[in-house]
Protein backbone atom coordinates (compact mmCIF):
# COMPACT_ATOMS: atom_id res chain seq x y z
CA UNK A 1 0.00 0.00 0.00
CA UNK A 2 1.46 3.54 -1.42
CA UNK A 3 1.96 5.80 1.90
CA UNK A 4 0.91 9.07 0.33
CA UNK A 5 -0.17 9.52 -2.64
CA UNK A 6 -0.52 13.01 -4.38
CA UNK A 7 -2.02 13.48 -7.41
CA UNK A 8 -2.57 16.67 -8.90
CA UNK A 9 -2.02 18.90 -6.27
CA UNK A 10 -2.43 22.31 -6.87
CA UNK A 11 -2.30 25.37 -4.59
CA UNK A 12 -2.29 29.17 -4.31
CA UNK A 13 -2.25 31.57 -1.77
CA UNK A 14 -4.44 35.15 -2.31
CA UNK A 15 -2.23 38.18 -1.77
CA UNK A 16 -2.51 41.95 -1.78
CA UNK A 17 -1.17 41.51 -5.23
CA UNK A 18 -3.57 39.06 -6.88
CA UNK A 19 -3.24 35.29 -6.18
CA UNK A 20 0.65 33.60 -6.07
CA UNK A 21 0.19 30.42 -7.83
CA UNK A 22 2.81 28.06 -5.73
CA UNK A 23 1.46 24.14 -7.03
CA UNK A 24 0.84 23.21 -10.71
CA UNK A 25 -0.73 19.64 -10.21
CA UNK A 26 2.09 18.12 -8.44
CA UNK A 27 1.74 14.06 -8.25
CA UNK A 28 3.97 11.98 -6.40
CA UNK A 29 3.98 8.67 -4.39
CA UNK A 30 5.79 7.63 -1.32
CA UNK A 31 6.07 3.90 -0.39
CA UNK A 32 6.60 2.45 3.28
CA UNK A 33 10.31 2.39 4.25
CA UNK A 34 11.16 4.73 1.42
CA UNK A 35 13.67 7.26 1.61
CA UNK A 36 12.10 10.21 -1.31
CA UNK A 37 13.17 13.89 -1.88
CA UNK A 38 11.84 16.74 -3.15
CA UNK A 39 14.19 18.62 -4.19
CA UNK A 40 13.48 22.28 -6.19
CA UNK A 41 14.62 26.42 -6.46
CA UNK A 42 14.40 28.67 -3.72
CA UNK A 43 10.69 29.57 -2.83
CA UNK A 44 9.22 27.22 -5.06
CA UNK A 45 6.75 25.96 -2.75
CA UNK A 46 8.32 22.51 -1.23
CA UNK A 47 7.24 23.86 1.91
CA UNK A 48 3.82 24.75 1.32
CA UNK A 49 3.68 20.85 0.33
CA UNK A 50 4.16 19.78 3.39
CA UNK A 51 1.49 22.57 4.93
CA UNK A 52 -0.51 20.82 2.67
CA UNK A 53 0.07 17.07 4.18
CA UNK A 54 0.07 18.14 7.36
CA UNK A 55 -3.22 20.11 7.09
CA UNK A 56 -2.31 23.65 8.48
CA UNK A 57 -3.28 24.53 4.56
CA UNK A 58 -6.01 23.30 2.54
CA UNK A 59 -5.30 21.94 -1.37
CA UNK A 60 -7.21 23.95 -3.76
CA UNK A 61 -7.64 20.91 -6.27
CA UNK A 62 -6.15 17.43 -6.48
CA UNK A 63 -6.40 14.31 -4.05
CA UNK A 64 -3.89 13.50 -1.01
CA UNK A 65 -3.61 10.01 0.80
CA UNK A 66 -1.94 8.45 3.37
CA UNK A 67 -2.24 4.94 3.52
CA UNK A 68 -4.90 4.80 0.77
CA UNK A 69 -6.86 6.79 2.72
CA UNK A 70 -7.99 10.87 2.09
CA UNK A 71 -6.00 12.83 4.67
CA UNK A 72 -8.51 14.17 7.47
CA UNK A 73 -8.20 17.39 9.44
CA UNK A 74 -6.65 17.15 12.63
CA UNK A 75 -5.47 13.34 11.96
CA UNK A 76 -2.41 13.71 10.01
CA UNK A 77 -0.09 10.82 10.88
CA UNK A 78 2.36 12.48 9.86
CA UNK A 79 5.57 13.77 11.97
CA UNK A 80 6.97 17.72 10.64
CA UNK A 81 10.32 18.71 11.66
CA UNK A 82 10.28 22.90 10.34
CA UNK A 83 12.90 24.28 8.97
CA UNK A 84 14.22 26.31 11.68
CA UNK A 85 14.72 23.99 14.98
CA UNK A 86 12.03 25.67 17.15
CA UNK A 87 13.55 24.56 20.18
CA UNK A 88 12.16 25.92 23.27
CA UNK A 89 15.10 27.68 25.61
CA UNK A 90 12.57 26.97 28.34
CA UNK A 91 13.28 22.97 28.04
CA UNK A 92 15.79 20.94 28.25
CA UNK A 93 16.90 18.51 25.57
CA UNK A 94 15.09 16.03 27.30
CA UNK A 95 12.12 18.02 27.33
CA UNK A 96 11.75 19.24 23.65
CA UNK A 97 12.03 15.56 22.87
CA UNK A 98 9.76 14.84 25.22
CA UNK A 99 7.35 16.90 23.89
CA UNK A 100 6.54 15.25 20.71
CA UNK A 101 5.99 11.96 22.98
CA UNK A 102 3.68 14.22 24.88
CA UNK A 103 1.55 16.13 22.41
CA UNK A 104 1.42 14.08 19.37
CA UNK A 105 2.31 10.45 20.88
CA UNK A 106 -0.37 11.45 23.38
CA UNK A 107 1.58 10.33 26.46
CA UNK A 108 1.59 11.08 30.02
CA UNK A 109 4.38 13.46 30.93
CA UNK A 110 6.36 10.29 32.72
CA UNK A 111 5.97 8.18 30.01
CA UNK A 112 7.31 10.97 27.42
CA UNK A 113 10.63 11.42 29.55
CA UNK A 114 11.07 7.71 29.32
CA UNK A 115 10.46 7.67 25.99
CA UNK A 116 12.28 10.48 25.22
CA UNK A 117 15.17 9.33 26.96
CA UNK A 118 15.43 5.63 25.31
CA UNK A 119 15.63 7.69 22.16
CA UNK A 120 18.48 10.13 22.95
CA UNK A 121 21.13 7.47 22.61
CA UNK A 122 20.52 7.27 18.86
CA UNK A 123 20.53 10.78 18.41
CA UNK A 124 23.98 11.14 20.61
CA UNK A 125 22.43 13.12 22.88
CA UNK A 126 22.65 11.33 25.80
CA UNK A 127 25.24 13.02 27.70
CA UNK A 128 22.48 16.32 26.95
CA UNK A 129 19.37 15.93 28.25
CA UNK A 130 19.86 18.33 30.62
CA UNK A 131 21.33 20.78 28.68
CA UNK A 132 19.70 23.86 27.16
CA UNK A 133 18.88 24.31 23.47
CA UNK A 134 21.51 27.30 23.16
CA UNK A 135 24.00 25.28 25.04
CA UNK A 136 24.08 23.24 21.69
CA UNK A 137 26.08 23.02 18.83
CA UNK A 138 24.01 23.55 15.58
CA UNK A 139 24.01 20.05 14.68
CA UNK A 140 23.58 18.93 18.02
CA UNK A 141 20.36 21.03 17.57
CA UNK A 142 19.12 19.83 14.12
CA UNK A 143 19.61 15.95 16.26
CA UNK A 144 17.54 17.44 18.82
CA UNK A 145 14.65 18.60 16.75
CA UNK A 146 14.92 15.51 14.77
CA UNK A 147 14.86 13.35 17.85
CA UNK A 148 11.24 15.43 18.53
CA UNK A 149 10.30 14.69 15.51
CA UNK A 150 10.78 10.47 15.80
CA UNK A 151 9.53 10.99 19.53
CA UNK A 152 5.81 12.01 17.71
CA UNK A 153 5.57 8.06 16.99
CA UNK A 154 4.06 8.11 13.75
CA UNK A 155 5.44 6.39 10.68
CA UNK A 156 6.51 8.78 8.24
CA UNK A 157 8.80 11.97 8.95
CA UNK A 158 8.77 15.16 6.75
CA UNK A 159 11.92 16.92 7.27
CA UNK A 160 12.38 20.60 5.68
CA UNK A 161 15.32 21.14 4.96
CA UNK A 162 16.97 19.70 8.13
CA UNK A 163 20.42 20.40 7.28
CA UNK A 164 19.86 23.73 5.80
CA UNK A 165 21.44 26.39 7.71
CA UNK A 166 24.64 24.26 9.25
CA UNK A 167 28.39 24.49 7.62
CA UNK A 168 29.11 22.53 4.96
CA UNK A 169 31.20 19.99 6.77
CA UNK A 170 28.52 19.47 9.84
CA UNK A 171 26.07 19.58 7.28
CA UNK A 172 27.75 16.29 5.57
CA UNK A 173 28.84 14.76 9.00
CA UNK A 174 24.98 14.88 9.47
CA UNK A 175 24.00 13.39 6.13
CA UNK A 176 26.14 10.54 6.73
CA UNK A 177 24.71 10.00 10.26
CA UNK A 178 21.13 10.37 9.33
CA UNK A 179 21.68 7.61 6.51
CA UNK A 180 23.53 5.35 9.11
CA UNK A 181 20.45 5.67 11.91
CA UNK A 182 17.86 5.05 8.58
CA UNK A 183 19.27 2.46 7.90
CA UNK A 184 18.25 0.69 10.90
CA UNK A 185 15.05 1.91 11.92
CA UNK A 186 13.86 1.93 8.34
CA UNK A 187 11.51 5.16 8.51
CA UNK A 188 9.33 6.38 5.76
CA UNK A 189 10.72 9.96 5.12
CA UNK A 190 10.15 12.51 2.94
CA UNK A 191 13.36 15.39 2.73
CA UNK A 192 12.95 18.69 1.49
CA UNK A 193 16.55 20.08 0.46
CA UNK A 194 18.31 22.10 -2.50
CA UNK A 195 21.34 20.65 -1.81
CA UNK A 196 21.85 18.02 -4.49
CA UNK A 197 24.53 16.08 -2.90
CA UNK A 198 22.42 15.69 0.05
CA UNK A 199 19.16 14.19 -2.43
CA UNK A 200 21.49 11.94 -4.09
CA UNK A 201 23.30 10.58 -0.81
CA UNK A 202 20.23 9.93 1.19
CA UNK A 203 17.61 8.94 -1.18
CA UNK A 204 15.54 6.11 -3.04
CA UNK A 205 14.24 8.84 -5.17
CA UNK A 206 14.07 12.06 -5.89
CA UNK A 207 11.40 14.47 -7.33
CA UNK A 208 12.61 17.73 -9.39
CA UNK A 209 10.19 20.82 -8.73
CA UNK A 210 10.93 23.48 -11.20
CA UNK A 211 10.47 26.91 -9.84
CA UNK A 212 7.39 28.41 -9.19
CA UNK A 213 4.44 27.28 -9.65
CA UNK A 214 6.29 24.28 -9.31
CA UNK A 215 5.41 21.34 -10.99
CA UNK A 216 7.27 17.65 -11.21
CA UNK A 217 10.14 18.64 -13.43
CA UNK A 218 11.39 15.08 -13.11
CA UNK A 219 11.61 11.36 -11.09
CA UNK A 220 14.84 10.16 -10.34
CA UNK A 221 15.58 6.66 -9.19
CA UNK A 222 19.09 6.91 -6.96
CA UNK A 223 20.33 3.31 -7.65
CA UNK A 224 23.65 3.84 -5.56
CA UNK A 225 24.15 0.60 -2.91
CA UNK A 226 23.39 0.89 0.63
CA UNK A 227 24.60 1.20 3.27
CA UNK A 228 25.87 4.70 1.90
CA UNK A 229 29.39 5.78 3.52
CA UNK A 230 32.20 9.05 2.39
CA UNK A 231 33.20 6.47 0.06
CA UNK A 232 29.65 6.52 -1.63
CA UNK A 233 30.69 10.04 -2.83
CA UNK A 234 34.04 8.72 -4.80
CA UNK A 235 31.13 6.93 -6.85
CA UNK A 236 31.27 7.99 -10.54
CA UNK A 237 27.58 7.44 -10.27
CA UNK A 238 27.13 10.31 -7.83
CA UNK A 239 28.50 12.71 -10.23
CA UNK A 240 25.85 11.90 -12.96
CA UNK A 241 23.41 11.53 -11.16
CA UNK A 242 23.98 15.39 -9.63
CA UNK A 243 24.35 16.21 -13.53
CA UNK A 244 21.02 14.99 -14.00
CA UNK A 245 19.54 16.43 -11.10
CA UNK A 246 21.37 19.87 -11.66
CA UNK A 247 20.27 19.94 -15.10
CA UNK A 248 16.49 18.93 -14.97
CA UNK A 249 16.85 22.78 -12.37
CA UNK A 250 18.42 24.48 -15.30
CA UNK A 251 21.30 25.33 -13.14
CA UNK A 252 24.51 26.51 -15.48
CA UNK A 253 21.75 28.24 -18.19
CA UNK A 254 23.02 31.81 -17.49
CA UNK A 255 19.78 33.50 -16.78
CA UNK A 256 20.12 37.50 -16.92
CA UNK B 1 30.50 39.30 46.62
CA UNK B 2 29.62 39.82 43.20
CA UNK B 3 26.50 40.66 43.80
CA UNK B 4 27.00 42.98 46.79
CA UNK B 5 29.52 44.77 44.11
CA UNK B 6 26.94 45.39 41.77
CA UNK B 7 25.26 47.81 44.23
CA UNK B 8 28.46 49.72 44.34
CA UNK B 9 27.50 52.30 42.28
CA UNK B 10 23.67 52.44 43.43
CA UNK B 11 25.35 53.18 47.01
CA UNK B 12 27.47 55.80 45.80
CA UNK B 13 24.52 57.52 43.99
CA UNK B 14 22.60 57.80 46.81
CA UNK B 15 25.16 58.44 49.31
CA UNK B 16 26.35 61.81 47.17
CA UNK B 17 22.31 62.62 47.17
CA UNK B 18 22.35 62.50 51.12
CA UNK B 19 25.48 64.77 50.78
CA UNK B 20 23.93 66.96 48.64
CA UNK B 21 20.48 67.48 50.36
CA UNK B 22 22.08 67.67 54.00
CA UNK B 23 24.61 70.13 52.78
CA UNK B 24 21.75 72.47 51.51
CA UNK B 25 19.16 72.30 54.19
CA UNK B 26 22.04 72.92 56.88
CA UNK B 27 23.84 75.56 54.48
CA UNK B 28 21.27 77.01 52.35
CA UNK B 29 18.36 79.67 53.02
CA UNK B 30 15.31 77.45 53.00
CA UNK B 31 14.50 76.61 56.86
CA UNK B 32 15.59 73.42 58.30
CA UNK B 33 12.02 73.07 59.03
CA UNK B 34 10.64 73.54 55.27
CA UNK B 35 13.39 70.91 54.42
CA UNK B 36 14.76 68.96 57.21
CA UNK B 37 18.03 67.60 56.60
CA UNK B 38 18.35 63.38 55.79
CA UNK B 39 20.10 63.18 59.40
CA UNK B 40 17.16 64.99 60.77
CA UNK B 41 14.07 62.95 59.16
CA UNK B 42 16.54 59.89 59.86
CA UNK B 43 16.08 60.61 63.99
CA UNK B 44 12.73 61.71 63.69
CA UNK B 45 11.99 58.43 61.71
CA UNK B 46 13.48 56.53 64.09
CA UNK B 47 12.25 58.18 67.15
CA UNK B 48 8.49 57.42 65.93
CA UNK B 49 9.87 54.08 64.53
CA UNK B 50 6.86 51.93 66.31
CA UNK B 51 4.04 54.24 64.89
CA UNK B 52 5.77 54.16 61.38
CA UNK B 53 6.08 50.59 60.98
CA UNK B 54 1.98 50.12 62.31
CA UNK B 55 1.72 51.97 59.53
CA UNK B 56 3.45 50.23 57.32
CA UNK B 57 2.49 46.71 57.64
CA UNK B 58 -1.12 48.09 56.73
CA UNK B 59 0.20 49.23 53.01
CA UNK B 60 2.27 46.34 52.81
CA UNK B 61 -0.83 44.27 53.27
CA UNK B 62 -2.82 46.12 50.78
CA UNK B 63 -0.14 46.41 47.98
CA UNK B 64 0.46 42.60 48.28
CA UNK B 65 -3.66 41.85 47.82
CA UNK B 66 -4.15 44.95 45.30
CA UNK B 67 -1.68 42.68 43.21
CA UNK B 68 -2.44 39.59 44.08
CA UNK B 69 -5.91 40.60 42.74
CA UNK B 70 -4.25 42.25 39.80
CA UNK B 71 -2.49 39.42 39.00
CA UNK B 72 -5.35 37.09 38.81
CA UNK B 73 -7.56 39.90 36.82
CA UNK B 74 -4.76 40.27 34.23
CA UNK B 75 -3.96 36.29 33.81
CA UNK B 76 -7.55 35.52 33.56
CA UNK B 77 -8.09 38.61 30.54
CA UNK B 78 -5.08 37.56 28.99
CA UNK B 79 -6.14 34.54 28.22
CA UNK B 80 -9.49 35.63 27.35
CA UNK B 81 -7.93 38.33 24.80
CA UNK B 82 -5.34 35.83 23.59
CA UNK B 83 -8.17 33.18 23.42
CA UNK B 84 -10.82 35.71 20.96
CA UNK B 85 -9.99 38.53 18.62
CA UNK B 86 -13.48 39.67 19.32
CA UNK B 87 -13.17 39.45 23.30
CA UNK B 88 -9.83 41.50 21.90
CA UNK B 89 -11.71 44.17 19.43
CA UNK B 90 -14.39 44.51 22.60
CA UNK B 91 -12.63 45.60 25.30
CA UNK B 92 -9.12 47.28 24.28
CA UNK B 93 -11.31 50.17 24.08
CA UNK B 94 -12.66 49.93 28.12
CA UNK B 95 -9.66 48.47 28.99
CA UNK B 96 -7.20 51.70 27.82
CA UNK B 97 -10.01 53.99 29.27
CA UNK B 98 -9.44 52.90 32.25
CA UNK B 99 -5.94 53.44 32.33
CA UNK B 100 -7.08 57.24 31.57
CA UNK B 101 -8.82 57.69 35.02
CA UNK B 102 -7.57 60.30 36.80
CA UNK B 103 -6.77 58.49 40.08
CA UNK B 104 -6.83 61.43 42.24
CA UNK B 105 -10.29 61.99 41.60
CA UNK B 106 -11.26 58.77 41.86
CA UNK B 107 -10.08 57.49 44.83
CA UNK B 108 -12.28 59.64 47.27
CA UNK B 109 -14.91 57.61 45.59
CA UNK B 110 -13.59 54.80 45.59
CA UNK B 111 -13.58 55.46 49.67
CA UNK B 112 -17.14 56.69 49.59
CA UNK B 113 -18.29 53.21 47.25
CA UNK B 114 -16.55 50.86 49.69
CA UNK B 115 -15.65 52.46 53.18
CA UNK B 116 -12.43 53.18 54.57
CA UNK B 117 -11.32 49.30 54.76
CA UNK B 118 -9.29 47.24 52.86
CA UNK B 119 -11.27 47.24 49.66
CA UNK B 120 -10.70 50.45 48.13
CA UNK B 121 -7.02 50.00 48.67
CA UNK B 122 -6.95 46.92 47.07
CA UNK B 123 -8.91 48.16 44.25
CA UNK B 124 -7.28 50.95 43.28
CA UNK B 125 -3.66 49.14 43.65
CA UNK B 126 -5.24 46.51 40.90
CA UNK B 127 -6.68 49.40 38.80
CA UNK B 128 -3.19 50.77 38.80
CA UNK B 129 -0.85 47.33 37.78
CA UNK B 130 -3.00 45.74 35.91
CA UNK B 131 -2.22 47.51 32.80
CA UNK B 132 1.10 46.94 32.71
CA UNK B 133 0.92 43.39 33.28
CA UNK B 134 -2.05 42.64 30.81
CA UNK B 135 0.27 44.43 28.02
CA UNK B 136 3.41 42.62 28.62
CA UNK B 137 1.76 39.14 28.64
CA UNK B 138 -0.51 39.88 25.55
CA UNK B 139 2.56 41.46 23.66
CA UNK B 140 4.50 38.04 24.83
CA UNK B 141 2.12 35.87 23.35
CA UNK B 142 2.04 38.18 20.26
CA UNK B 143 5.87 37.15 20.16
CA UNK B 144 5.39 33.48 19.82
CA UNK B 145 6.83 32.52 16.40
CA UNK B 146 4.92 30.99 13.85
CA UNK B 147 6.75 27.77 13.29
CA UNK B 148 6.18 26.91 16.76
CA UNK B 149 2.16 27.47 16.54
CA UNK B 150 2.55 25.33 13.48
CA UNK B 151 4.53 22.43 15.06
CA UNK B 152 2.13 22.76 17.85
CA UNK B 153 -1.17 22.47 15.39
CA UNK B 154 1.05 19.70 12.90
CA UNK B 155 1.22 17.91 16.49
CA UNK B 156 -2.38 17.92 17.68
CA UNK B 157 -1.99 19.89 20.02
CA UNK B 158 -5.33 22.23 21.08
CA UNK B 159 -5.50 25.82 21.96
CA UNK B 160 -5.40 25.29 25.68
CA UNK B 161 -2.24 23.19 25.54
CA UNK B 162 -0.53 25.31 22.72
CA UNK B 163 -1.27 28.03 24.92
CA UNK B 164 0.36 26.13 28.61
CA UNK B 165 2.77 24.82 26.88
CA UNK B 166 4.24 27.71 24.14
CA UNK B 167 2.67 30.95 24.44
CA UNK B 168 2.52 31.54 28.09
CA UNK B 169 6.47 30.16 28.21
CA UNK B 170 6.96 32.54 25.04
CA UNK B 171 5.29 35.24 27.05
CA UNK B 172 7.71 35.37 30.44
CA UNK B 173 10.04 37.57 29.62
CA UNK B 174 7.56 40.61 28.35
CA UNK B 175 5.51 39.78 31.52
CA UNK B 176 8.67 40.49 34.12
CA UNK B 177 8.97 43.88 32.21
CA UNK B 178 5.29 44.02 32.84
CA UNK B 179 5.32 43.36 36.14
CA UNK B 180 8.38 45.61 37.18
CA UNK B 181 6.90 48.59 35.76
CA UNK B 182 3.06 47.90 38.31
CA UNK B 183 5.53 47.12 40.92
CA UNK B 184 6.83 51.01 41.10
CA UNK B 185 3.00 52.57 40.32
CA UNK B 186 1.36 49.67 43.57
CA UNK B 187 2.61 51.69 46.52
CA UNK B 188 1.96 55.17 44.96
CA UNK B 189 -1.77 53.91 44.79
CA UNK B 190 -2.02 52.71 48.08
CA UNK B 191 -0.74 55.72 49.06
CA UNK B 192 -2.83 57.24 47.27
CA UNK B 193 -6.40 55.70 48.30
CA UNK B 194 -5.11 55.65 52.14
CA UNK B 195 -4.79 59.55 51.49
CA UNK B 196 -8.58 59.44 50.66
CA UNK B 197 -9.08 57.90 54.36
CA UNK B 198 -7.96 54.99 55.83
CA UNK B 199 -7.49 53.78 59.52
CA UNK B 200 -3.44 52.82 59.25
CA UNK B 201 -1.04 53.09 56.35
CA UNK B 202 1.47 55.53 55.27
CA UNK B 203 -1.27 57.63 53.32
CA UNK B 204 -2.73 58.68 56.49
CA UNK B 205 0.28 59.03 58.14
CA UNK B 206 1.75 61.38 55.92
CA UNK B 207 -1.18 63.35 55.89
CA UNK B 208 -1.46 63.54 59.76
CA UNK B 209 2.36 64.40 59.96
CA UNK B 210 1.93 67.02 56.55
CA UNK B 211 -1.30 68.69 59.05
CA UNK B 212 0.86 69.40 61.98
CA UNK B 213 4.47 70.51 59.78
CA UNK B 214 6.18 67.92 60.69
CA UNK B 215 7.89 67.63 57.53
CA UNK B 216 10.29 65.28 59.18
CA UNK B 217 8.00 62.56 59.35
CA UNK B 218 6.41 63.00 55.60
CA UNK B 219 10.02 62.49 54.53
CA UNK B 220 10.49 59.65 56.72
CA UNK B 221 7.41 58.00 55.33
CA UNK B 222 8.17 58.84 52.17
CA UNK B 223 11.89 57.24 51.90
CA UNK B 224 10.38 54.12 53.47
CA UNK B 225 7.87 53.62 50.49
CA UNK B 226 10.58 54.22 48.05
CA UNK B 227 12.61 51.23 50.06
CA UNK B 228 9.38 49.38 50.15
CA UNK B 229 9.07 50.00 45.94
CA UNK B 230 13.47 48.96 45.40
CA UNK B 231 12.23 45.82 47.75
CA UNK B 232 9.25 44.68 45.56
CA UNK B 233 11.33 45.55 42.40
CA UNK B 234 14.19 43.38 43.98
CA UNK B 235 11.58 40.84 44.35
CA UNK B 236 10.56 40.49 40.74
CA UNK B 237 14.06 39.47 39.65
CA UNK B 238 13.66 37.02 42.31
CA UNK B 239 10.82 35.61 40.93
CA UNK B 240 12.06 35.73 37.33
CA UNK B 241 15.37 33.60 38.26
CA UNK B 242 12.93 31.06 40.16
CA UNK B 243 10.18 30.78 37.22
CA UNK B 244 12.92 31.24 34.15
CA UNK B 245 16.32 29.59 35.20
CA UNK B 246 16.89 29.54 31.52
CA UNK B 247 16.51 32.99 30.76
CA UNK B 248 19.72 34.24 32.46
CA UNK B 249 21.64 31.89 31.12
CA UNK B 250 20.67 32.18 27.59
CA UNK B 251 21.65 35.61 27.69
CA UNK B 252 25.26 35.30 29.42
CA UNK B 253 26.05 33.46 26.38
CA UNK B 254 27.95 36.03 23.62
CA UNK B 255 25.79 36.27 21.19
N1 LIG C 1 0.58 31.19 4.12
C1 LIG C 1 1.04 31.82 3.02
N2 LIG C 1 0.38 32.91 2.54
C2 LIG C 1 0.83 33.55 1.44
N3 LIG C 1 1.90 33.20 0.72
C3 LIG C 1 2.60 32.13 1.15
C4 LIG C 1 2.20 31.38 2.31
N4 LIG C 1 3.08 30.37 2.49
C5 LIG C 1 3.97 30.49 1.49
N5 LIG C 1 3.69 31.51 0.68
C6 LIG C 1 4.43 31.91 -0.52
O1 LIG C 1 4.52 30.78 -1.35
C7 LIG C 1 5.79 30.69 -1.97
C8 LIG C 1 6.41 29.34 -1.68
O2 LIG C 1 6.74 29.29 -0.31
P1 LIG C 1 7.42 28.02 0.34
O3 LIG C 1 7.74 28.38 1.74
O4 LIG C 1 6.57 26.84 0.12
O5 LIG C 1 8.75 27.90 -0.53
P2 LIG C 1 10.00 26.93 -0.29
O6 LIG C 1 10.21 26.20 -1.56
O7 LIG C 1 9.83 26.13 0.93
O8 LIG C 1 11.15 28.00 -0.10
P3 LIG C 1 12.53 27.85 0.72
O9 LIG C 1 13.44 27.03 -0.10
O10 LIG C 1 13.01 29.27 0.81
O11 LIG C 1 12.21 27.26 2.04
C9 LIG C 1 6.61 31.85 -1.45
O12 LIG C 1 6.59 32.88 -2.44
C10 LIG C 1 5.86 32.29 -0.22
O13 LIG C 1 5.99 33.68 -0.04
MG1 LIG D 1 10.78 26.11 2.79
Amino acid sequence: MTQIELEGVSKSFKGREGELEVLDGISLRVQPGEFVSILGPSGCGKSTLFSLLTGIEAADSGTLLAGGEELAAGHQPFAWMPQDDVLFPWRTVLGNVALGAEVAGGLARRDARARALELLPTFGLEAFADSRPFQLSGGMRQRAALARTVAQGHDVLLLDEPFGALDALTRTDLQLWLEQIWERERWTVVLITHDVREAVLLSDRVYVLGPRPATVRLELEIPLPRPRTLETLADPQVAALEHELLAALDVGTART
Amino acid sequence: MRQLGRLVPALLVIALLLIVWQLYSTLGDVGSDLLPAPSRVASAGWADRSSLSDNLLPTVREVVLGFALSLSFAFALSILLDRSQAVRRALTPVLIGSQTLPIIVLAPLVVIWFGFGLTPKILLVALVTFFPLLVGLLEGYASTTRAAMTLMETMGAGWWKTWRLVRLPSALPSFFTGLRISVTYAVVAAIFAEYAGAELGLGIYMQSAKNSFRTDLVLAAVILCALLTLALYALTFALQRLLMPWYAQSRERPS
